[in-house]
């Protein structure tokens, strides 16, 4: 015969019961307003130094105005796809459908036409990324064999009045540069996509 | 007795409280969200700018009155229409016909006519501020049943029980502070905190009456139905008595919270914490208990009274500021248990100890 050994939770035992102090919650209160008023006084006093020009103390609040100041995005933050270039300028992308085979988005199209490169072969004769569907996951740069497509552009601003403007074709996606030669470039971009 | 100064006078008092108030209170919509902001490490309303100023976000006064002003002002399907537009109105006359007796100063000599810098010099000032509390929560309960929706009702129900249950709980801590100074002019109990305790040790109100000034102060912030006490308002259930009001006719019921936020800040002043006496200032400039004495002009003895004032009200309105932003709200069955088994059993000890030490001590 077995034993079943029976979980009894004892919720009391959980729930600590309040002592005399906690229960008439006076001092709670004092403590609570202690912390709340310590975090107002030393945020006050940070902002009115940093006010009057003292930059060394830390700042007093920890927002980003954000159009006017972005947080620094890390390096490996997957953002807007770009597709790189050989030296001479073409696109090392060899339509091998790998990108677009893994995709589980469904997102990236390409047409392939003949290069008579022998060392070559293929080449897209047009790439779209439908960046309306694409969920980011990155499978389409681990997937490719040639490093002609990253997302390192930094962008992530990607908003847009119309499905059109979303997707993104073969001129642009090369035309982009890493996010490191990018600086201050995220806003032109969507203004130029917004008035295309 | 009726003369060109007094009349005068009189419009110069009741101007000077009028804007004091309304200005405090105007100020007080931009500082509970900026200190709010503060408190939580963030930076609060800053956007608002005129011609390229921003004033750490003060334009935003403005930028609430004007939205307030041009939104659509909605009156539901209800038999009170009169009524429904009446509630708003009483609810911010009331807060601000209260400040009439309260002292904010103590008296200028004017061709050889003594003013008091106070509205209504009435020796019953107590009484006055009771019976325009009382009449507060007509205001609220109104608007809940004018509004014809359940929601509305229930919070105006809510609100008049809530507030009579704290009504009682102020007039019981005041007895002990009209016990103490014997009498029921808000003027003359300012007046008895300028003497001195032990000799050193300003005779302010919350020396005699600590365990009053708690209860007083928690059952303001009920009066004043802000946060641990928004059992009316009651965000996360009923959304308030003022759930069918828009436009200015909510923007009044807002505004009367902060002018109830600078009325209870200005009661615990009054009784208190000295009301516009400053510590060892006599009619004549400064007497030490330690014997120095520095004497100074009248205007500026009294122009230090005001200002002594105004700077406690300030004070007492971020307190209560900090106490809204802090402490989480009660349920309304702990709201009633802490009006009814705590506060009220406590202010009723207070008064009897008080009752006994003063005639102990006569």
């Amino acid at each position: 015969m077995t034993t079943r050994t029976v979980h009894v939770v004892n919720v009391s035992a959980r729930r600590r019961a309040l002592n005399f102090w906690e229960r008439i919650y006076l001092p709670e209160v004092l403590r609570g307003l202690w912390v709340t008023g310590r975090h107002f006084c030393v945020n006050m006093w940070r902002h009115t130094l940093r006010a009057i020009g003292i930059k060394s103390v830390p700042p007093g609040a920890v927002t980003y105005q954000y159009p006017d100041e972005r947080r620094p995005a890390a390096e490996r933050l997957r953002s807007l796809h770009r597709l790189t270039q050989r030296p001479d300028g073409t696109p090392r992308c060899v339509a091998c459908m790998m990108c677009e085979t893994v995709c589980p988005a469904f997102c990236i199209k390409i047409v392939a036409e003949e290069v008579s490169d022998p060392n070559i072969e293929k080449r897209p004769k047009s790439f779209d990324i439908d960046i309306g569907r694409c969920v980011f996951c990155g499978y389409c740069v681990e997937a490719c064999p040639e490093d002609a497509i990253r997302m390192d552009t930094g962008i992530t601003e990607l908003g847009s009045y119309s499905r059109r403007s979303m997707v993104l074709d073969i001129d642009t996606l090369l035309s982009l540069k890493p996010a490191a030669q990018n600086q201050g470039k995220p806003v032109d971009f969507l203004q130029k996509r917004l008035v295309s | 007795m009726l003369t060109t100064v007094t009349i005068s006078a009189a419009i110069a008092t009741t101007v000077f409280i009028v804007m004091f108030v309304l200005t405090l209170a105007g100020i007080l919509t931009w500082v509970e969200r900026k200190q709010s902001a503060i408190m939580q490490d963030r930076i609060g309303a800053n956007r608002a700018r005129i011609l390229g100023l921003r004033l750490w976000g003060l334009f935003h006064i403005i930028a609430d009155a004007v939205k307030m002003f041009t939104k659509e002002d909605f009156i539901p399907n209800t038999k009170h229409r009169f009524l429904f537009s009446l509630a708003p109105v009483l609810s911010l006359f009331f807060a601000l016909l209260t400040f009439a007796v309260i002292p904010f100063g103590h008296q200028i000599t004017i061709a050889g006519y003594l003013i008091p810098l106070q509205v209504a010099s009435v020796n019953v000032g107590i009484l006055f501020i009771f019976a325009m509390m009382s009449v507060a929560v007509y205001g609220v309960v109104l608007a809940g049943w004018s509004s014809n929706n359940n929601y509305a009702l229930l919070g105006g129900i809510r609100a008049s029980a809530q507030m009579i249950s704290y009504e009682i709980t102020i007039g019981l801590t005041l007895v002990g502070i009209i016990m103490i100074f014997q009498t029921l002019s808000l003027m003359e109990i300012v007046k008895a905190q300028g003497r001195l305790l032990f000799g050193v040790l300003p005779a302010w109100g919350i020396f005699y009456q600590p365990v009053g000034f708690l209860l007083f102060m928690i059952a303001g912030i009920a009066e004043n139905k802000r946060i641990p006490f928004d059992i009316p308002e009651g965000e996360s259930e009923i959304i308030g008595f003022f759930l069918e009001y828009s436009s200015m006719k909510f923007g009044m019921f807002m505004f009367a919270d902060f002018i109830e936020t600078v009325l209870i800040a200005s009661l615990l002043t009054t009784f208190f914490f000295g009301g516009w006496q400053v510590p060892y200032l006599a009619d004549t400039g400064f007497v030490f208990p330690w014997g120095g004495r520095w004497d100074l002009n009248v205007w500026l003895v009294e122009g230090m009274r005001v200002i002594s004032f105004i700077v406690k009200v300030c004070l007492f309105c971020w307190l209560l500021m900090l106490i809204r932003w802090t402490l989480p709200r009660f349920r309304f069955d702990q709201l009633m248990n802490l009006g009814w088994k705590v506060l009220l059993p406590l202010s009723l000890a207070n008064t009897i100890v008080t009752a006994a030490i003063v005639l102990w001590l006569d």
